[in-house]
């Protein structure tokens, strides 16, 4: 029964989630909650010249209405990034709580507290707002024109970072190269859409002190924020984190409770409750960041890299959130695919009065694995080179060293991610029978690689704790810091434990809620950080009670420790497995020896300064339909690299999740805003095309299972990697289908066709 | 939370337009799928709805002895989708049903409700606009039987007079015996979507190999559905060739009046709306035991 890991076992909160008894945010109730709204701005760039709040205040039901001139108002980041002590590392603080100048169509310009949302609702709509409309920026280009308004006083030509970086000498590069390659590329906004919508409740306790119940991915981030927000001491704030129905990383921000601690504060103390619909959680939440490409590569006869310049162009959207870093992880996380002689990045991230941009799965990744992954096929295809054959010529070997931030390759399943895929996709046969079609629909197949990391070390700092409490029945409890959302973290976690302390993983107790009051700390959820990283300091608290339990042991027996082992609950000799005692027994005696009793705990940090590359594979085949433009997944295969699988069960559902979500950015997602106003025109999940499982074929999933040197149990990180290959994969089985490049996301019918037609593929009059 | 002011019930038709002869600012609510999502997105604030729920009579599809088809408002896209007079006499109108939104919308939305939204997205209507089905209204005063094309004045409005109650929808022998149809709703997805296009094709085969009689409808290529009447004329007669598939779909293009929005551009919806007119009729006749391809 040891061996937990490895095993898909079932998910600790599974009978909780199924049966309903799973408490989420709007789950918790308290008498006299009131509801907080919040009035958002039509305009996308305005001045608030003046704000009239008296007939809303007189409305009976409403309790509070609050501007920028009733709150705090101290500058404050708001990414889910560690504290960093150095200033120049942190994190631009450019939001306040409530704005006195609206920078994009939804930003909050006032609250309300009421007793019902209809009372809110009315009160909103009596609050008299006069603006001072400035022209809105909407793209990068408008907004870095000399002589445009700033959205930030700040920040010139509305500009928020360009550090890049090069390696090597690109002029030689390009010189020693046969070839050279231009193309350009670029992505759309998208939403993460995770089920649960945000939502926050917030309270003043009998101490004083604020306290925010709320749907996040990092709790104890959300502390030390909404502390800065609102300029109080970070401890005067305690953060609960019940169940999370998803976050994808638009959670991975402090969004509203700065907002919720406020509101309370206004009212009293009273608990109020502040919660977006679907539609503002669309554009006031977080968005992923459409970005512009232009790439450059030298390329050798015999299909060898020479060296590749990149031009990056960012659009951030009103906030910075977390802008620079996003840019600056897509320019790090794709390089160690292909190592070359040069290599040039030179990203700009820039404000537009749209939506804030900020983390979202894989954090940049897809966006420049879609461009050079693209960039890659075409070249190959201009080359007439096998596309796989010149990616196999380039690929990484194990002991490479990023020459930036030192991170070593120590494991690499990459070659044999692709010889999988094309297995099972049976490439070679399907490349030979598609070779001469005629006919309005065209099939192709198509591949993508990536390369990704586990964590952000040496970006930011990866920090976890744990806790381990040993129950007199020999069970143990385990609370961690990082935050289940979803994804599975308590159970692999769970697993982990059960696995070193050689006990069933039904006897790992997980506290899933993170409290910051008595939770360990950790930064959260995200950089697919939680197996590796926060399972270091599992494994760590973990291997600190099998010590003292082994330690009293033997205490009570003489044997030594090292002739001792713990299994399926029982303490065995090592080398017979004969039975000693049980966990049980040993648990009892360390609660009530009347000489020796110390109940046995562990509370550990672990602050890893490593990190671990993940690789894989897409591989789509694809069937277009010429005359209506459409694309259809036959089938879609990714398999991937991310060390020892802890859960396969889970693992897969990782992966299905992901390339779920890869397919709606590559084919139809994007949201949509009025190219003069800047206000939204889809934020809803009609207009907005978020796939439905009607849209999604069936998805093969394989692992490569390297043994990961730094990792628990030789793991790596699984989370965000699958969502970052789909969309490159299915833009080349279209290439292969139709000789026809498309360089931009998404690819929707509407685009498609348009392409085709410039293309010549479309005959007037059709074929019947 | 709503913002419902009052909510009256009505069991029976005569009930029904009582009600609204007293309170003409009711909205009647069946299904609820469009008037709670209007509601939800500001509009009809301070609503007093009245339910037809509760109205036995208005529901479920009935074959009349003259041959005649009657559609209770009230009939859900689910009911529709699986009714055996439906399926057996007018496929077509199952296929339209179930294009519609997702099984938990079905199971609740109406038919009599997506007619009178008025939206030319909606997804029964090209296949209503293409069997001519007719409507019945009724109201304290009276009542009165109109085609279903007049019924669509313009975008979301339409000729429900103030006080009447769509009471029946109904399709005559002559309109459905001895026809194939064929229903393609073109959306990005397969489920819970809008059409960017929706195509009705009803077709009738003649001895020899000929059109005897071909009826197209539109969905979402102006502002309300609408038929093709010029590639209609031209079809009757005419063999299956090439031909006049190219023709039929030309035509069928000159009768739409779309336009350019960011959901989809003119030139596009142009495009499909003669490319599936082709793919629609050429399934009809298919299914009429005509040549599938050609």
């Amino acid at each position: 029964m040891s061996c937990t890991v490895g095993q898909s076992v079932t998910r600790v909160d599974a009978v909780a989630k199924v049966t309903g008894q799973a408490k989420y945010t709007g789950d918790f109730m308290f008498r006299d909650m009131l509801v907080g709204r919040l009035l958002r701005s039509p305009y996308a760039h305005a001045i608030i010249k003046n704000i009239d709040t008296s007939q809303a205040r007189a409305l009976p039901g409403v309790e509070a209405v609050l501007t920028y001139k009733d709150v705090p108002q101290h500058k404050f980041p708001t990414a889910g990034h560690p504290y960093a002590l150095e200033p120049g590392h942190r994190d631009k603080a450019d939001r306040t709580i409530l704005t006195s100048k609206a920078r994009f169509a939804g930003d909050a310009v006032a609250a309300v507290v009421a007793s019902d949302e209809l009372a809110a609702a009315e009160a909103l709509r009596l609050i008299k707002v006069e603006y001072e409309v400035l022209e809105p920026l909407l793209t990068p280009a408008a907004a870095m024109r000399e002589g445009a308004p700033l959205i930030h006083e700040d920040s010139p030509r509305n500009i928020i970072s360009s550090k890049g970086y090069e390696l090597g000498d690109l002029d030689a590069a390009f010189q020693e190269a046969d070839y050279t390659f231009t193309d350009e590329l670029e992505t759309s906004i998208v939403q993460h859409c995770q089920l649960e919508n945000h939502i926050a409740c917030a309270y003043v306790d009998s101490d004083g002190r604020i306290v925010i119940i709320t749907s996040t991915q990092i709790p104890h981030i959300v502390r030390r924020i909404v502390g800065q927000a609102l300029g109080i001491p970070w401890g005067r704030v305690r953060v609960i984190k019940p169940c999370v129905g998803g976050g994808f990383g638009s959670k991975q921000d402090v969004c509203l409770e700065p907002l919720a601690a406020v509101m309370t504060l206004a009212v009293g103390g009273k608990p109020v409750r502040l919660e977006l619909s679907r539609e503002e959680c669309m554009i006031d939440s977080r968005t992923r960041h459409a970005f512009k490409f232009h790439i450059k590569t030298g390329v050798t006869r015999d299909g060898r890299l020479t060296g590749m310049h990149i031009k990056a162009v960012s659009n951030n959207g009103a906030y910075a959130s977390h802008g620079h870093s996003v840019a600056a992880a897509c320019g790090s996380k794709f390089r160690v695919l292909y190592p070359m002689p040069a290599l040039k990045y030179e990203p700009c991230t820039v404000y537009t009065n749209l939506p804030v941009a900020g983390a979202m799965r894989a954090y940049g990744s897809p966006q420049i694995t879609f461009a050079v992954e693209s960039h890659m096929d075409s070249i190959a295809r201009r080359l007439k080179l096998d596309p796989i054959e010149f990616r196999r010529r380039n690929l990484v070997q194990t002991g490479y060293v990023d020459p930036i931030d030192g991170n070593v390759v120590r494991s690499c399943g990459l070659r044999e991610c692709i010889t999988r895929g094309k297995e099972l996709i049976q490439w070679d046969t399907k490349k030979a029978r598609y070779q001469n079609q005629t006919g309005s629909k065209r099939r192709g197949l198509g591949m993508a690689c990536f390369s990704y990391g586990s964590g952000t070390f040496p970006a930011g700092q990866e920090n976890a704790g744990a806790r381990i409490v040993l129950n007199q029945d020999g069970s143990v409890q385990l609370q961690i810091g990082a935050t289940e959302i979803g994804q599975g973290s308590d159970t692999v976690l769970a697993q982990m434990a059960a696995e070193v302390l050689g006990i069933p993983v039904d006897s790992v107790h997980v506290i899933s809620t993170q409290d910051t009051d008595i939770t360990p700390f950790d930064t959260g959820a995200y950089a697919s950080r939680q197996t590796y990283i926060s399972g270091m300091a599992v494994t760590k608290a973990a291997q600190e009670v099998r010590t003292k339990v082994l330690d009293v042991v033997r205490e009570m027996t003489g044997i030594p420790v090292q002739a001792l082992d713990i299994k399926d609950g029982d303490i065995v000799y090592r080398h017979s497995g004969e039975a000693v005692t049980s966990l049980a027994e040993v648990a009892l005696h360390s609660y009530y020896d009347p000489v020796s009793a110390r109940p046995i705990t562990s509370d550990v940090s672990n602050n890893a300064r490593v990190n671990a590359f993940v690789f894989g594979v897409t591989f789509a085949e694809v069937e277009v339909d010429l005359p209506t433009g459409k694309i259809a997944i036959l089938e879609l295969y990714n398999v991937h690299d991310s060390g020892r699988i802890i859960n396969r069960r889970l693992a897969e559902g990782q992966v299905h999740g992901g390339v779920s979500m890869g397919l709606g950015y590559a084919l139809s997602e994007q949201l949509l805003f009025d190219e003069q106003t800047g206000k939204p025109l889809n934020n809803n999940l009609l207009d907005y095309k978020l796939p439905t499982i009607m849209d999604v074929p069936d998805i093969g999933v394989d692992f490569v299972e390297t043994l990961e040197p730094t990792g628990p149990f030789g793991c790596k990180s699984l989370g965000e990697p699958p969502t970052i290959p789909v969309a490159p994969a299915i833009r080349n089985a279209v290439l292969d289908a139709t000789g026809v490049p498309l360089n931009k996301l998404p690819m929707n019918p509407q685009f498609v066709f348009e392409h085709f037609q410039a293309a010549g593929l479309i005959q007037e009059g059709g074929e019947a | 939370m709503y913002d419902i002011q009052e909510y009256l019930t009505a069991t029976t038709v005569e009930e029904a337009t009582a009600l609204l002869a007293a309170h003409p600012d009711l909205t009647i609510i069946a299904g609820g799928t469009d008037v709670l999502i209007k509601m939800h997105h500001g509009q009809g604030a301070k609503a007093r709805l009245l339910s037809i729920r509760g109205i036995q009579s208005l529901q479920g599809v009935r074959l009349l002895a003259d041959g005649t088809i009657s559609i209770g408002p009230l009939t859900t896209f689910s009911r529709l989708a699986t009714d055996p007079v439906i399926q057996e006499h007018i496929p077509i109108l199952a296929e339209a049903a179930l294009s519609l939104g997702g099984p938990q919308i079905r199971n609740v939305a109406t038919i009599g409700g997506n007619i009178c939204n008025g939206a030319t997205s909606a997804d029964s209507a090209a296949t209503l606009f293409a069997l001519n089905a007719r409507l019945k209204l009724e109201s304290s005063q009276g009542e009165r039987v109109i085609p279903i094309q007049d019924f669509y004045l313009g975008p979301g409005r339409v000729d429900l007079q103030a006080g009447e109650l769509l009471t029946a929808l109904s399709i005559a022998p002559e309109d459905y015996r001895g026809y194939s149809g064929r229903y393609i709703k073109f959306s990005q997805r397969r489920a819970m979507d809008i059409a960017t296009l929706g195509v009705a094709v009803l077709c009738r085969l003649e001895a020899g190999g000929l059109l005897a009689d071909v009826r197209i409808g539109l969905g979402v290529a102006g502002p309300a559905p609408l038929r093709c009447p010029p590639a209609e004329e031209y079809a009757r007669g005419q063999k299956i060739t090439p031909e006049t598939f190219a023709a039929i779909g030309r035509l069928a293009v000159s009768s739409t009046r779309a336009r350019t929005s960011w959901r989809a551009s003119r030139e596009y919806r142009e495009h499909l709306v003669g490319e599936l007119t082709r793919r629609a009729l050429a399934d009809a006749i298919a299914r009429a035991g005509g040549p599938g391809s050609i």
